[in-house]
């Protein structure tokens, strides 16, 4: 069973990853540990069709990511191009080898936000955590130019083992950047993060004194600084409505053009993706098998089925059902009622008791031999 | 503490780089957009908005609302006043 087209909702948001290339090689990356290389990578026509079906479908919202998208050379395009079809344009961005002069173009083009990746709050932790030498400095620099443009400015930090006693000094940052909003994002264990969980895991009191301090400096900060954070999975008791729900609230198109319900979906074996060059991407968005197996409640096992909380979390994180309790139908183990929320626990807290594990740094090189 | 914006007859409200109004044809709305923010809009919200061009002030924007919708002044200002300092403290309006 599916959900009939007229009660899909269309997406508001658009991830659009378009490269997986990147200067930094952080153990935790979103995109999948299989990189797609550059002569697998989407063109600037088929982009601007994506993005012009994109804002037909009623998306309102598009996230240009990566990888570093500013590794392509027709961003520029890609950016005027949303500016032209009404797309709201947030560029998430490493921050590094990103010249004034090109930020300032793309500005030009009508870019309207700037998210920019900070790995930690002083230059030896961020660039042990990013694998490269000097991204620190790289990353101050291009935020005072975001400021002298004028455009608003996110700042965006992964929070894991290293870094997460620096909460605070990643706040005071944010300030001195002149940062509208904070996301502090925990590092999610799939793909790479999986690979790495035994160097990531924080200890639950360290989670626990973490969120203490944002939840001061959010009240503290209300009007100054917005701050958006979400409690990890691992220590959770309730599961987080993944994506806003599985095919309900947005997509993602990956550099070679498959359209994904998430970004780890690729992760779940059985599930079949569609690519942008063979078919429109709202066929895609409302009839793709991959966006109707786990959309609604249909797809629902006990305890999710009869659970009151099924349309607010619906079912939480699918990729996370599969990699704890095996099976992407299954509920979230972050839930409480999931047979498998003990085994959750206990593998953080094994994991955070560890001694600190070498990164495995993301890169193709780690994927495949064959770079 | 909430850093209270001040609002006075003379603030000459502005929707800064990054915020966007605009009309959602594929939902038959209005709506605020900033950076992973999103606001639906009633049909004064979006009157109010209109007006924060960086170029009325508060007096102005409040004396043409209550001319456009036949309305005492004294409520007009009270709800536009309301209105922005909710999104001036969300940093979707800016202030001069």
């Amino acid at each position: 069973m599916s959900l009939p087209r007229t009660e899909i909702p269309a997406p508001l948001g658009l991830l659009a990853e378009l490269t997986h290339r990147c200067p930094l090689h952080c153990p935790y990356c979103s995109n999948p540990v299989e990189l797609e290389r550059r002569s697998g990578e989407l063109d600037t026509g088929t982009w601007t069709r994506v993005l012009s079906e994109a804002a037909a479908l009623g998306v309102l919202q598009v996230h240009l990511s990566g990888g570093e998208p500013t590794a392509r050379r027709d961003l520029e395009e890609i950016v005027a191009h949303c500016a032209d079809v009404g797309l709201y344009s947030n560029l998430i961005t490493a921050g590094v080898n990103l010249s004034r002069e090109r930020l300032a173009a793309l500005a030009d083009a009508g870019l309207d936000h700037v998210q920019l990746s900070i790995q930690g709050p002083e230059a030896a932790t961020n660039d042990l955590v990013a694998g490269l030498t000097g991204a620190f400095d790289q990353k101050m620099a291009l935020a005072g130019h975001v400021r002298d443009l004028g455009l608003p400015l996110t700042v965006n930090s992964v929070i894991h083992r290293h870094n997460i006693d620096q909460v605070q000094q990643v706040i005071e940052l944010a300030l001195r950047l002149g940062a509208h909003r904070l996301e502090i994002a925990h590092a999610q264990y799939y793909g790479w993060a999986l690979r790495n969980r035994a160097a990531l895991m924080p200890r639950r009191a360290q989670v626990e004194a973490a969120m203490a301090t944002l939840e001061a400096a959010r009240s503290e900060l209300k009007g100054r600084l917005v701050i958006d954070a979400v409690v990890p999975d691992y220590y959770a008791s309730l599961p987080k409505p993944c994506m806003g729900g599985w095919g309900l609230r947005s997509l993602n198109v990956t550099p070679a053009g498959k359209v994904l319900p998430c970004h780890a979906a690729e992760t779940i074996p059985g599930l079949s993706f569609e690519t942008v060059r063979d078919r429109p991407l709202a066929e895609i968005w409302y009839e793709g098998a991959a966006f109707q197996a786990f959309r609604g409640t249909d797809w629902m096992a006990e305890p999710c089925r009869s659970c009151e909380r099924r349309e607010v979390d619906w079912g939480g994180c699918r990729c996370q059902a599969l990699a704890i309790a095996g099976d992407a139908g299954k509920t979230d183990p972050a839930c409480h009622k999931s047979p498998h929320h003990a085994e959750l626990l206990a593998l953080a807290e094994a994991d955070s008791d560890r001694a600190p594990a070498d990164f495995a740094y993301r890169g193709f090189a780690t994927a495949k031999a064959d770079a | 503490m909430t850093a209270a914006p001040a609002l006075t007859e003379q603030s000459v409200p502005h929707l800064p780089k990054g915020v966007r109004l605009r009309y959602d044809e594929a939902r038959g709305q209005w709506l605020l957009m900033g950076p992973e923010r999103l606001f639906k809009l009633d049909a004064i919200g979006v009157e109010i908005l209109r007006r924060c061009d960086g170029d009325r002030d508060l007096s102005v924007l409040v004396a043409e609302l209550a001319e456009s919708f036949q309305a005492d002044p004294a409520t007009v200002e009270r709800d536009v006043r309301a209105f922005l300092t909710e999104f001036v403290t969300r940093g979707m309006v800016k202030l001069a």
